[in-house]
């Protein structure tokens, strides 16, 4: 294929973090503030809770993939504000069609013994990401690669992914349709590289200290499970001259509470979270430390639309949604910051959110028109709903229940039962759509683009619990993944956006926000939406 | 007396096995499984983690499968850490388990027996009251108040000891936890000892020792302490064995990579053999120690004899 057919669509924005001559950070760290840099250059992170592994094929969960983005480097990285970034791949080529990929790897890049990071090592690594052997629970961010779904179903040998080495440095990526967020998938763990000779000799073993040979700026230097991760700089990597951080330790913080006292007595540089309850006293006595920014999630009700009451009603489904007073949910009751939701998708890049077109009414107005369309849908004082909702067995969780329960016994004098359950059990009863009315749920997107948010409610996806069933939303899903012009893309996924703040399935609530501590000394912290952070970007001020 | 701890240990076998069939079919019975998620996953792929783990084969077959393989001390793989088998999950957490329990162990029994005893030899006199007071609040706050209490007066106020973690497994990363631990123990086997210590003080071998004009420390230390101890040691077989697999509370609160949270963790993503393993490790301790108190009746107790 010759590189004329190919837009070329190397991007410059890499060069500038690539090269530095123009970022910020080609200012002497702590220089222009007149600071200068602590002797000892460690990082010490909270991060909820264990990894489920460290092998980036077989880890699920967001504290393994926190540590994978210092372990390892994707085709494409992120820069600290989250924007996707050169990572091994230094620039790549889009096919006209946006089907096909080219990337040109560095060749400096090195694997953490020395090895030089090949193209071949990418085509092994996104074939064992997808084999069914390696019982990768993530195959799915890999589905835009032509025939991916088919081998991670068994259905066709791995050598069938559109994945090829055209010479060392160079590899090629066919996609089924065109996908504008492939470069940010590129950034997940799914589609990291592994070494191929460690892998192969230490297979399920291959995350250990000793036998982990990763290609990002640090290497695993000691793993105790419930204890802690160290990690150490890899002086093989290709940009280490420009990594500041030597020692990297991730420390399982389950608990926010014990995690909120590390922090205080000096144990975290960031933790992971905050005690939501102790929001009020930590803006009080940790304001500084306290870093609260907008993330990637849509907190929200749905409703199980295979059953009545809420089957073939949509008027009452809406009743509940505008009953409901969001400033009271995300200024009393969770108060870290969250934002109010009338539409399912959070701001993501390049796309204008759609709302609910009663966002803009006063809540007033709102309740009027709930009265108006629970009477409308049959019910009354006389004759109320009665209802349930279930939700995961979490103290958050309870307060939001308990209040929007009292205030749609308020407005509408509706009966709602509250109902927790364990997780797994939760996730049990909400498959099965039997005894399940109105379930609580959140939903964190995995890469920043709405169609991680829009791919929810499509007929039949893994996510879609309340049984939503659309042909024009469908349509609408389909026509935006075969669309190659970006800006038609986002108008198709606006208008299914909208189809769904007009049948409400769910009842949209609030927008996440990450709320964390990070010491003051603690330079090259850049919140993000998606909030990944690598702690080569990372350096501590003399404190 | 090796005889009879033979015999005791086989006799043991029938009760693990029947504590590993509860265990291994309850767990199954429990709703949702191991790879129940947020996001659903394709049934080809969840149909292929399933044989995988081999769950896709009756559960008598699994059962058998699972003995099998506990007979090569083979604990199978876990779900939910996936680079770690079973038997390292343990083997990491149980010396850390161990040594946190042991130490509370040994304060508890130190402190433990010490104050009773005082109580005892000084009934109804301030020193009682305050050694029952103080061990009546120690049994009525839980560990996750009193976890945090020492937390934030010695690691966040004075700043005197860590928060939590193992550091670089220095005794003074163990101090919080090990006090933590230990404080409900001490006021339990104060409360055990000062009870059984007034009873033995008031029987007619004791009064026959003090009519002869015996020093009453010798009559306590030489002649009252030993069956003043024994309803303790029976208490410390249990007890012993669930303090030194763990305490899920502690563990959280002082990040201690002890046993105690793979019981918890593994139940609540339902990582089976991880369940199964710490069941039947857990039982095998308590079993061992049950043992190791009546072993110890028969050095207490003269009357008691194992043939």
């Amino acid at each position: 294929m010759n590189r004329n057919h190919f837009v070329a669509t190397v991007l410059v924005t890499i060069s500038l973090y690539g090269c530095g001559a123009e970022t910020d950070q080609a200012e002497p760290i702590g220089g222009a503030s007149g600071q200068e840099l602590a002797e000892e250059q460690v990082l010490r992170w909270g991060n909820g809770a264990e990894p489920g592994s460290l092998d980036p094929h077989r880890t699920q969960g967001v504290p393994g993939s926190n540590i994978g983005r210092d372990l390892f480097e994707g085709l494409t990285s992120e820069a600290p504000d989250g924007t996707v970034i050169a990572g091994a791949a230094e620039s790549w080529e889009i096919s006209d069609d946006g089907r096909t990929y080219r990337f040109f790897l560095r060749p400096e890049a090195r694997w953490s013994n020395g090895d030089p990071v090949t193209a071949d090592d990418f085509v092994y690594s996104l074939r064992r990401s997808l084999d069914p052997a390696t019982l990768s629970n993530y195959t799915f961010i890999l589905n835009p690669i032509l025939n991916a779904e088919a081998v991670a179903a068994g259905e066709l040998p791995t050598t069938e992914v559109g994945v090829r080495a055209l010479d060392t440095h160079t590899l090629e990526i066919q996609l089924e349709n065109t996908t504008p967020y492939f470069l940010g998938l590129l950034t997940h763990s799914a589609s990291y590289p592994v070494h191929p000779p460690s892998a192969e000799a230490h297979g399920n073993q291959y995350a250990r200290p000793g036998n982990l040979v990763s290609n990002g700026a640090y290497r695993l230097e000691e793993w105790v499970v419930q204890s802690h991760v160290k990690l150490v700089r890899n002086e093989n990597y290709w940009d280490n001259g420009r990594t500041t951080i030597d020692e990297v330790w991730y420390y399982p913080t389950e608990d926010q509470t014990a995690e909120l006292s590390r922090f205080r007595a000096g144990e975290l540089d960031l933790s992971n979270a905050i005690p939501k309850r102790q929001v009020d006293w930590i803006r009080e006595n940790l304001p500084e430390e306290l870093v609260i920014s907008p993330y990637l999630g849509t907190y929200y009700f749905g409703f199980n639309l295979t059953r009545p009451p809420f089957q073939d009603s949509p008027e009452l489904r809406r009743a509940l949604a505008l009953a409901v007073d969001r400033d009271i949910i995300t200024g009393q009751v969770t108060n870290a910051g969250e934002v109010p939701a009338y539409g399912w998708v959070p701001p993501v890049q390049n796309y204008a959110g759609q709302q609910m077109p009663e966002a803009a009414w006063t809540q007033e107005e709102r309740v009027a028109e709930a009265r108006r369309l629970y009477a409308l849908a049959g019910y009354s004082e006389e004759n109320p709903l009665r209802t349930r909702i279930l939700y995961n067995t979490q103290e958050d969780h309870r307060r939001i229940a308990v209040a929007i329960a009292s205030m749609w016994k308020q407005t509408l004098g509706v009966e709602v039962e509250i109902l927790n359950q364990e997780w797994k059990v939760f996730l049990d009863t909400r498959q099965q759509k039997i005894e399940t009315e109105i379930y609580r749920s959140g939903w964190i997107g995995d890469y920043n683009d709405a169609y991680t948010f829009a791919e929810l409610f499509a007929s039949g996806s893994g996510l879609n619990h309340t049984g939503y069933s659309s042909p024009d939303y469908d349509r609408l899903l389909r026509e935006a993944s075969a669309e190659g012009d970006m800006k038609r893309r986002a108008e198709l996924l606006q208008q299914a956006e909208r189809v769904l703040v007009e049948d409400l399935p769910i009842m949209p609530l609030y927008f996440y926000v990450t709320a964390r501590l990070v010491r003051p000394w603690v330079g090259g912290f850049t919140p993000n939406i998606m909030d990944h952070h690598r702690s080569q970007n990372f350096h501590i001020l003399k404190h | 007396m090796f005889r009879y701890a033979t015999r005791r240990l086989l006799g043991a076998l029938p009760t693990l096995l029947i504590l590993l069939a509860l265990a291994f079919f309850l767990i199954r019975v429990a709703p949702g499984g191991p790879f129940d998620a947020e996001r659903a996953l394709l049934p080809e792929i969840e149909a292929n983690l399933r044989a995988a783990y081999h769950l896709d084969e009756p559960l008598y077959q699994q059962f058998g499968r699972y003995l099998w393989g506990l007979l090569q001390a083979d604990f199978g793989p876990s779900f939910q850490y996936r680079d770690f088998s079973v038997t390292e999950l343990i083997m990491t957490g149980f010396p850390v388990s161990l040594r946190l329990g042991g130490s509370a162990m040994a304060l508890a029994l130190l402190f433990g027996i010490t104050a009773g005893s005082i109580a005892a030899l000084r009934q109804n006199t301030r020193a009682d009251y305050a050694v029952m007071s103080a061990s009546m609040t120690g049994i009525s706050i839980p560990n996750f108040v009193m976890a945090p209490l020492l937390i934030l007066v010695f690691a966040v106020y004075l700043g005197w000891l860590p928060a939590g973690g193992l550091g670089d497994g220095s005794p003074r990363n163990m101090v919080l936890p090990v006090i933590a631990l230990a404080l409900p123990q001490i006021a339990y086997i104060s409360r055990l000892t000062r009870g059984s210590m007034i009873e033995v003080l008031r029987s007619n071998f004791i009064r026959t020792a003090r009519a002869q004009g015996l020093p009453m420390r010798k009559i306590v230390l030489r002649h009252a302490l030993k069956p003043a101890l024994l309803p303790v040691v029976s208490y410390l077989g249990p007890a012993t064995a669930a303090v030194i697999t763990g305490s899920v509370v502690i563990e959280q609160i002082f990040g201690v990579p002890g046993l105690g949270r793979f019981f918890v963790q593994g139940a609540l993503n339902r990582d089976y053999t991880l369940v199964m393993g710490v069941v039947v490790f857990y039982g095998v301790l308590i079993i061992a120690f049950n043992l190791l108190v009546d072993l110890a009746y028969a050095w207490l107790d003269p009357k008691v004899k194992y043939s």
